[in-house]
């Protein structure tokens, strides 16, 4: 079943130097309970598409769709994780997770609940008083994830989410996203321009071409699920990431 | 992380300055390096705060100068800070108030003088107007660029989070602002003191400014000392206390 539509969306930016082509002719469909995987070089235009999809940029031509409406402004079914550290400074982590839940009007001791159960999946029970200040980079990702999926969206996007933390922390970070993804039955989409990153998360790894933006190839990951880290020494993983590779490539190069 | 008791290194530092400053001002003044006509011996001016004390006028006036500034200030915020934020997050707004505020805060308060004696005479409501000009149109565009530099993300993440215009304002915009704002606010109420003094330098019949130019005029310099002395500790005190407001306002923030 269909989540997440988009046909024929392309966006163009007047810039000082004349009109640039962002995106063109994208046509995606993400199915319900799918992580899909965007990668691309820098420049690519894929979090302007993500931005598109939130609702906080417009396209210029084509459309994107949740479920079968359109999508025309931001919406809380569509919840963000962005790269940039967004938890509110001046809000507790329990507060933080309460966010959503308090804009919907859900009383106290309903959100109160709810909150500690996503700080508990994402495992940071015994930080709920403490102020994002006090936080690492990677706890500060995990309070977005929870807010996010305390607020209960139909589909998460998160664009490139770990791309500020260390090594380490990204695969811990990872294997908790693949963990949260399997119990809430989440739909994802997920940008990143991490190649090994696509391939231990995804269904399916979409590969974007330098601007003008378009989806330039789908390749499905087909590494038994659940997934850790140990993952990417699999044949398979070697295989799908030189396939990869190889087309991400060519846009690299001609770059 | 942080030293064992850094307030209490601080507060010994800033007495060591403090204690250094007088102790130059004695040097200078009983060996008789400086003139008494110019530079009083510290003594001089501890009696007079005591001759002012039995001429009633220590407190009286001390409190005129105070309530002028708190009233002009006051205005002056309540008004500015909500502008500051509608200038800071509508483009449109901005486009149509922020030139009428460059153009105004460039305009030195002094030159206002004359006009405000016009309009108001040389009673409170003149004080008030000389300070609420001299702030106003500062605090505005300091205002709008709190507002302005909260990170745009949060309220992107808050509108995902299904934030409407009004929500992100009280919710994000505000509060995230708020540290910049109480720094605004305790700038500008510095310039307050500033533009009050010399609003009670040129027409005043109380005041602290006032005390200061009738000293002058008797050659009187121990009361003019006393007179910057007591603006110092005024000005110390409130800077003191605003920094103590964002301690308890915004706890969070990084600054602290």
């Amino acid at each position: 079943m269909t989540m997440l539509s988009i046909t024929n969306l392309g966006k163009v930016f007047d810039s000082n130097k004349g009109v640039v082509t962002a995106l063109e002719d994208i046509n995606l469909t993400v199915d319900r309970g799918e992580l899909a995987v965007i990668v691309g070089p820098s420049g690519c235009g894929k979090s302007t598409l993500l931005n598109i999809v939130a609702g906080l940029e417009h396209a210029s031509s084509g459309e994107a769709a949740l479920e079968g409406s359109p999508i025309t402004g931001p919406g809380a079914d569509r919840g963000m994780v962005f790269q940039s550290y967004t938890l509110f400074p001046w809000l507790t982590v329990q507060k933080n997770v309460e966010f959503g839940l308090r804009l919907k009007g859900v009383p106290t001791a309903e959100r109160a609940q709810t909150a500690r159960r996503y700080i508990e999946m994402v495992g940071l029970s015994g930080f709920e008083n403490s102020l994002p200040k006090e936080l690492s980079g990677g706890m500060k990702q995990r309070v977005a994830i929870a807010r996010v999926l305390a607020n209960k969206p139909a589909m998460l996007l998160m664009d490139e989410p770990f791309g500020a933390l260390d090594a380490q922390t990204r695969l811990l970070l990872q294997e908790l996203l693949l963990d949260v993804w399997r119990q809430e039955s989440s739909t994802i989409l997920f940008i990143t321009h991490d190649i090994d990153e696509a391939i231990l998360l995804a269904d399916n790894v979409y590969i974007m071409s330098r601007r003008p933006g378009r989806l330039k190839a789908r390749v499905p990951v087909n590494i038994p699920r659940p997934r850790d880290h140990k993952a990417s020494l699999t044949p398979e993983f070697s295989r799908v990431k030189s396939q990869i590779m190889e087309l991400l490539w060519e846009e690299i190069a001609a770059g | 992380m942080r030293q064992k008791n850094p307030v209490r290194t601080g507060a010994w530092l800033a007495a060591a300055s403090l204690s250094a400053v007088f102790c130059i001002w004695a040097g200078l003044a009983y060996t008789g390096s400086v003139k008494p006509l110019f530079l009083p011996p510290p003594h001089k001016v501890f009696l007079s705060f005591g001759e002012m004390f039995d001429e009633g006028i220590l407190f009286s006036y001390t409190w005129d100068s105070v309530y002028r500034v708190m009233v002009g200030w006051s205005l002056a915020a309540v008004t500015a800070v909500p502008l500051g934020l509608f200038i800071g997050t509508s483009r449109r707004a901005s486009h149509m108030i922020a030139p009428v505020m460059e153009f105004a805060r460039y305009l030195p308060v002094v030159a206002l003088v004359p006009l405000t004696l016009l309009y108001f005479g040389i009673g409170d409501a003149q004080k008030f107007a000389i300070i609420f000009l001299g702030t106003f149109f500062q605090l505005v565009l300091m205002v709008a660029d709190s507002v302005a530099s909260v990170p745009a993300d949060l309220s992107r993440a808050a509108a995902t989070l299904g934030a409407n215009r009004m929500q992100t304002y009280r919710l994000v915009l505000f509060p995230g602002a708020l540290p910049g704002i109480m720094d605004d606010l305790r700038i500008t109420v510095g310039w307050a003191w500033t533009y009050l003094v010399v609003a009670e330098l040129v027409a005043a019949n109380s005041g602290l400014g006032y005390m200061i130019l009738r000293a002058q005029r008797f050659l009187a310099i121990d009361r003019i000392f006393a007179g910057l002395i007591i603006i110092g500790v005024l000005g110390l005190l409130t800077d003191y206390l605003f920094k103590l407001l964002g301690r308890i306002i915004t706890p969070w923030s990084d600054k602290q």
